[in-house]
């Protein structure tokens, strides 16, 4: 560091009430950023949940599904169509529903019950408690240990509940990879179970889960597929179509993406005026500099090296108190969706540089106008 | 060592055009304390802005050490400001949140001499103006003829071969005012150096090696040889 750096730096943080406010500023903006970027993160991921867990490497749909949640049933002829392309390792059929379970204390609870594949299983849970072979077992379901499992009375192996009037048996319990957002427990069983247990409309295919031969077939298995009116995605694919319905078709991402820019706007204009306060508060030693032989070029230096610190200690900080916050959050409440990505962590860091180049801005601004004759006439 | 010659310099254009100098020519020698007095508004501040590189005459020219000022590119006038010149401002213009030391040491830190060669040579001219007990104090801890001593070493540090005083004795007490003056030309004044000064203040007079009286934009009196004692 130059010595005019060092100089530059004592300057700002001798100023101990100014350059507290510039880092609290600036830190709350990136708490904020962050927790709500990361709530929206958390959230969307959430709403697929069904697709990581599941794991499919490609999901063929109709083309009206917006969400996982939209059970829109297919056609039995679909399943063969896909089978029969060409790079298509294997295909199944797989059921998403929802069910409506009478517990054993009489009450009523709407679980989301999904059926996989009679024959592969493909799709299956990791198994906490009992056999995964247990699901061919009469009234057979399987009961996900996720944030909702409670609502289910938190069953063990042989619980039993009623399923639309069927009977319906606990034989294990699954690990949940991700919970859901939407508040409903999850039951697995088998794909002829679900479709004889929950009511249906005439088709009973909800979505075919495709194992390519490799990847680059998926391209062929995608166009063949939409030649036969229907839509295949790739995990990554129906995540992010996921994502977007959330974000633009509901109020969810507007909201979020307003509440981010008012804290943008705070942190701005709490950082950008308390700079341009320093600025003024310094600006005939600023015009002594230049009038003792500071070049512009220095001077210009010295006011982004001191914007730059704030930003940067005010972004470590918020970074940090976002993540206890969060990493909190998440110890007391097991449900809490937030997840900090590099996307928000990356996007908060643009935002802080904005806020730290407006600043600048001002601040050089004003230092680059000063007249040192100004300094000399007193 | 300086030239100034016919140097008139005016504010505004047309109706609102006032002069604040007229054709004013002088010189300055080595080992020389020239004063310039004169009345307020008389161009004093002017003047001196215009033979330290911050403001562009209309008219003349300013010869330093033969070379011509206002030929010069800005960046050359700030390294003549940095390296050849020393000016104390009338209200010192030091830095409220750093340490005497680190004030006196910011013209060299400007040369890009490395901070612990500044801050030893700020010491040391701290102690020159005897101030060493008052090197690690904020300035407005101090009071004002301790300030002036400060901006003086500030000014003195880089060792110019011009040094400039605007207004040295205006907020100092009589006493003071001419301690300070005594100082400047017992300590400050050699043969490599020389010095003007701009004052109000009759009490200092006898300290000039030579004088120069400005009324209205123009020089009215050139006095000789002051030096008498
Ligand atoms: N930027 C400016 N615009 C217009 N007029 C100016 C400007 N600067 C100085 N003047 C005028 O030039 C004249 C000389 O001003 P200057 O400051 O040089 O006087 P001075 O002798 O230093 O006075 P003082 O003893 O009060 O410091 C004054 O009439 C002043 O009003
Ligand atoms: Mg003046």
């Amino acid at each position: 560091m130059t010595g005019l750096l060092q100089i530059a730096l004592k300057l700002l943080a001798n100023d101990r009430g100014k350059f507290f406010t510039l880092i609290v500023g600036i830190t709350f903006a990136v708490v904020l950023m962050l927790l709500m970027t990361s709530l929206f993160a958390g959230i969307m991921q959430r709403t697929a949940a069904n697709i990581y867990n599941i794991g499919a490497k490609v999901w063929v749909m109709d083309p009206s599904v917006n969400t996982q949640t939209d059970n829109i049933p297919m056609p039995d002829y679909i399943l063969d169509v896909v089978r029969s392309i060409e790079g298509v390792s294997y295909a199944v059929p797989m059921y998403s529903g929802s069910g409506l379970l009478k517990l054993n204390d009489g009450r009523y609870q709407a679980a989301n019950v999904i059926g996989i594949d009679d024959a592969t299983l493909f799709g299956r849970p990791n198994m906490l408690q009992g056999e995964i072979a247990d699901i061919y077992n009469n009234d057979a379901y399987i009961a996900i240990h996720d944030s909702e499992f409670s609502k289910l009375n938190n069953p063990v192996l042989g619980s039993t509940f009623e399923v639309n009037d069927y009977r319906g048996v606990v034989v294990g319990i699954g690990e949940a990879l991700m919970s859901g957002l939407f508040g409903t427990p999850t039951l697995y069983t088998t794909f002829n179970r679900a479709i004889s247990d929950l009511p249906q409309m005439r088709f009973t295919i909800t979505y075919i889960l495709v194992e390519p031969k490799n990847v680059a077939d998926v391209a062929h298995i995608k166009q063949t597929v939409s030649e036969a009116g229907y839509l295949a995605l790739t995990q990554k694919e129906f995540i992010k179509k996921n994502t977007h319905y959330y974000m633009y078709q509901t109020g969810l991402g507007t909201n979020v993406l307003i509440m981010t820019v008012i804290s943008f706007i705070v942190g701005l204009s709490i950082a950008g005026q308390t700079f341009y306060a320093f600025v003024l508060e310094n600006i005939e030693e600023f015009g002594a500099l230049k009038a003792i032989g500071a070049k512009k070029q220095e001077l210009i230096e010295m006011i982004l090296f001191q914007s730059s610190v704030v930003g940067f200690i005010g972004y470590g900080l918020g970074m940090l108190i976002a993540m206890v916050l969060i990493a909190l959050a998440k110890y007391r409440l097991a449900n809490y969706a937030a997840l900090v990505t590099f996307q928000s962590l990356a996007f908060c860091f643009l935002m802080v540089l904005a806020i730290v180049a407006f600043s600048s801005y001002l601040g050089i601004r004003r230092v680059t106008r000063i007249d040192p004759f100004d300094i000399f006439r007193g | 060592m300086l030239q100034a010659k016919n140097i008139t310099k005016w504010f505004g254009e047309g109706e609102a055009k006032t002069y604040a100098l007229h054709d004013v020519s002088f010189e300055v020698n080595f080992g020389e304390m020239l004063y310039i007095v004169g009345p307020s508004g008389s161009g004093k501040t002017t003047l001196l802005s215009i033979i330290s590189g911050i403001l562009r005459p209309n008219e003349g020219s300013v010869t330093v050490l033969d070379k011509d000022l206002w030929q010069m590119s800005d960046s050359d006038l700030a390294d003549f400001r940095l390296y050849t010149l020393g000016f104390v401002f009338q209200d010192f213009h030091l830095f409220k949140k750093l340490t005497c030391k680190e004030n006196v040491a910011i013209p060299l830190i400007l040369q890009k001499k490395p901070m612990d060669e500044a801050l030893a040579a700020a010491l040391k001219e701290l102690k020159m103006v005897g101030l060493e007990r008052r090197t690690e104090l904020n300035p407005n801890r101090l009071s004002i003829g301790e300030q002036q001593r400060v901006a003086i070493a500030r000014a003195i540090v880089t060792e110019p071969t011009l040094l400039i005083l605007d207004e040295p004795t205006a907020s100092l007490d009589g006493e003071t005012g001419k301690r300070i003056i005594s100082f400047i030309k017992e300590n400050l004044l050699n043969e490599k150096r020389a010095i003007i000064i701009v004052t109000h203040d009759n009490r200092i007079y006898p300290y000039a090696s030579r004088m120069i009286r400005m009324e209205d934009g123009r020089i009215t009196e050139k006095a000789g040889n002051l030096d008498e004692d």
